[in-house]
């Protein structure tokens, strides 16, 4: 074997080794977590059912998590703002002066630096040309419905505009149905819906977009067999991987491990489930019927660069108020200063459904395989 | 020898170059290339390389081989529309999936799973013919059959995941994706799917044998290391003067556990734990969602699952309640 050849394959290797280890050593500083983590146990002694914390994220989603003081309340007493004003179509019963401040707090909570005119026409804030008038009137009803009608998830604390907008006009977490990136067409294997990384399933291998079947539409999440010997039960293992992605999406927004909710030896199982799986069950239900019942029906609302590559309205998902804490500001209630937010809206659609009929679901989105 | 006595080697094996034993009419003796040293191979075996034996079966093996991968590789790459950058950084990620369920055991088109079924063809035939081209070589060298028997039993694995499950569960949705992360995902998915594979006792063997075989692969290397300043690792000198190498090492495992292996026992031990983990392996595969569909309840229904006190009051599933959403 000639001299040439021997270098070659020694330089060749010496290259690859060194290429090699210099990204392991780029990854390892870069994305990974350092040590110390803490561990808090929260089962039975022995079972790993412990919640892990990064001391340094912790401390970052605590600065995140920063709450606004809210204003001082107003009187209820005087002209209410239905007569004050016109054209106000909800929130109509406040007095001005409760009126006023929740226009002034929804302002800091959501358009902080543009003002009044993000939503309003400044000349004649009866107007209603802007888009986000119309979303933001719908949204103050989404929230009424959050705080009156799904307490099984929100429980006391509630929420406000802030626990998802945090300042933000839109907020940061939000999704569209993902038809994933172009493929080759032709003969080549179609887009399967999975096996491309993405941030929001914890760069995994699992399907992209696990929310459209689950948290848009109703697909069953449930594919663990619950009887020790085969029946009918025929859940593939496609299926799982779907639901698996799911729950990678909880963990992530949650910032909790499976055993959150989990007691991970049997995954399926109720009876050795923490409390908070239940609310996690209502937390699903409840997502649904914010993107079925207040986010894709303003699809003739939104512009057409606030919507998805498939023409479909921004939606909601555990994330985006959770924002990767357990609690959502980690379980501070605004809206017990805002009672004016918490009960059910006394008519729930009257005059308020938005202009045109809701656009149907884009069709393109993935689904589970059967 | 004093150089063996650190835990890497720093010398090179090398003899003179030596074209192999005459097969004495056993088979072809056909064997390529000019033999020659490389200077880095010498650092982790023998530094010659060559002459080697490829065969028709090995030429075969690597044609069926080379088309598989081909599949595999344009379909991972077509799935980024045919982007170079973006096949290399996610290639990792990338997948040929195999059909979905619906499709049951029929011939799914081939961009919904027909590729998926013709790579599997081709690197199954593949890996088939390489078994067929190990076991005659060894025949022809005169060799036990021991090397192809372990193989098969790697084969045994390979089937029950791909092939004999699938055809069991009348889906081929039911096998692995070929795909560096999505196998993996795929293995988590499957034991989610059927109720926790890790109270499936042939599961529990394998791991049993997978971590014995590691246990004994560091019992053997650490004696025959430790006992070649004796010369325990040297043939010849082991044929014409003994010494005390072998002693030494059969005492040092009497002294410490009572029981010493022989210098053939050491290996049918651990030619057994390496087989026996991927045979219990798949049985345990072969038996999930055809025999068990869900491993957690089969083994609290045997007394197999430990009971803890519970850690939190009675979770009642949602769905269950009176008026409960969809």
């Amino acid at each position: 074997m000639s001299d040439y050849l021997k270098q070659g394959i020694i330089y060749g290797a010496t290259l690859i080794g060194v290429t090699a280890a210099t990204l392991i050593g780029i990854t390892t500083f870069t994305k990974l977590q350092h040590p110390p983590i803490t561990s808090v146990q929260r089962g039975f002694r022995g079972t790993a059912i412990a919640q892990l914390y990064d001391p340094a994220e912790l401390a970052a989603a605590q600065a995140a998590s920063k709450v606004p003081r809210s204003l001082p309340p107003a009187s209820a007493a005087g002209v209410k703002a239905s007569v004050a004003y016109k054209n106000v179509r909800v929130l109509g019963n406040l007095s001005v002066g409760q009126f006023t401040r929740l226009m002034v707090s929804i302002t800091n909570w959501v358009a902080p630096k543009q003002g009044c005119a993000y939503c309003h026409n400044v000349a004649n804030m009866a107007d209603d040309a802007n888009y986000t008038k119309i979303v933001a009137r719908r949204m103050i009803q989404m929230t009424q419905n959050i705080n009156g009608n799904w307490q099984s998830h929100v429980q006391n604390v509630g929420v406000t505009c802030y626990t998802c907008h945090g300042g933000n006009p839109v907020p940061k977490n939000i999704w569209f149905n993902n038809p994933g990136p172009e493929s080759a067409g032709g003969l080549a294997e179609t887009q399967t819906g999975m096996a491309h990384p993405t941030e929001r399933i914890n760069y995994s291998s699992l399907p992209y977009d696990p929310f459209t079947p689950y948290l848009e539409q109703d697909h069953s999440i449930r594919v663990q067999s619950t009887t020790a010997l085969p029946t009918d039960d025929l859940s593939s293992i496609k299926e799982t991987e779907w639901t698996y992605a799911l729950m990678i999406h909880f963990s992530q927004s949650l910032g909790v491990n499976c055993t959150y909710c989990h007691n991970t030896r049997s995954f399926g199982n109720w009876a050795e489930s923490s409390p908070a799986r239940v609310n996690a069950w209502y937390g699903i239900r409840m997502v649904r019927d914010l993107n079925n019942h207040y986010l894709d029906p303003l699809n003739s609302v939104f512009p057409a660069y606030r919507k998805g590559v498939l023409g479909d309205s921004p939606k909601v998902y555990c994330a985006t108020c959770h924002q990767g804490v357990y609690k959502p500001l980690f379980g501070v209630s605004m809206v017990k200063t805002f009672p004016e937010l918490q009960g059910p809206p006394a008519s729930p659609t009257a005059a308020v459904e938005p202009p045109a009929a809701a656009a149907p679901t884009a069709p393109a989105a993935p689904t589970p395989p059967h | 020898m004093a150089e063996y006595q650190n835990i890497f080697t720093r010398i090179q094996v090398r003899g003179p170059i030596y074209a192999g034993t005459p097969l004495e009419g056993r088979g072809p003796n056909n064997r390529l290339g000019t033999p020659g040293f490389v200077h880095l191979f010498g650092r982790l075996g023998d530094a010659q390389v060559g002459p080697i034996y490829l065969g028709t079966l090995g030429l075969a093996s690597l044609i069926c081989g080379f088309i598989a991968f081909e599949i595999i590789g344009l379909n991972m790459w077509a799935s980024v529309n045919w982007d170079p950058v973006q096949f290399l950084r996610q290639l990792p990620w990338l997948a040929l999936e195999p059909p979905a369920p619906s499709y049951g055991l029929h011939f799914p088109p081939l961009a919904e799973g027909g590729w998926w079924l013709m790579a599997g063809f081709f690197l199954t035939t593949s890996i088939l013919l390489w078994w067929v081209r190990i076991y005659r070589r060894a025949r022809a060298l005169g060799l036990g059959s021991h090397t192809a028997w372990a193989f098969a039993a790697a084969i045994w694995l390979y089937l029950v995941l791909g092939f004999i499950r699938p055809l069991l569960m009348g889906s081929w949705a039911e096998a692995v994706p070929f795909g560096i992360f999505p196998h993996l995902d795929w293995t988590a998915a499957f034991s989610l799917r059927y109720g926790n594979l890790f109270y499936n006792p042939f599961h529990m063997l394998s791991i049993v044998f997978l971590y014995g075989s590691t246990l004994l692969f560091a019992m053997h290397g650490a004696t025959v290391l430790a006992t070649s300043r004796f010369g325990a690792e040297r043939e010849l000198d082991q044929i014409a003067d003994r010494g005390t190498a072998f002693e030494r090492g059969g005492l040092f495992w009497r002294w410490t556990m009572g029981f010493n292996a022989t210098a053939e026992s050491i290996h049918r031990w651990a030619w057994w734990f390496a087989v026996l983990c991927p045979l219990s392996g798949g049985l345990g595969i072969l038996l999930t969602g055809t025999v068990v569909d869900n491993w957690y309840l089969w083994g609290t229904h045997h007394g197999l699952v430990p009971v803890y006190p519970p850690s939190w009051g009675t979770v009642i599933d949602p769905a269950t309640l009176p008026g409960a959403p969809k």
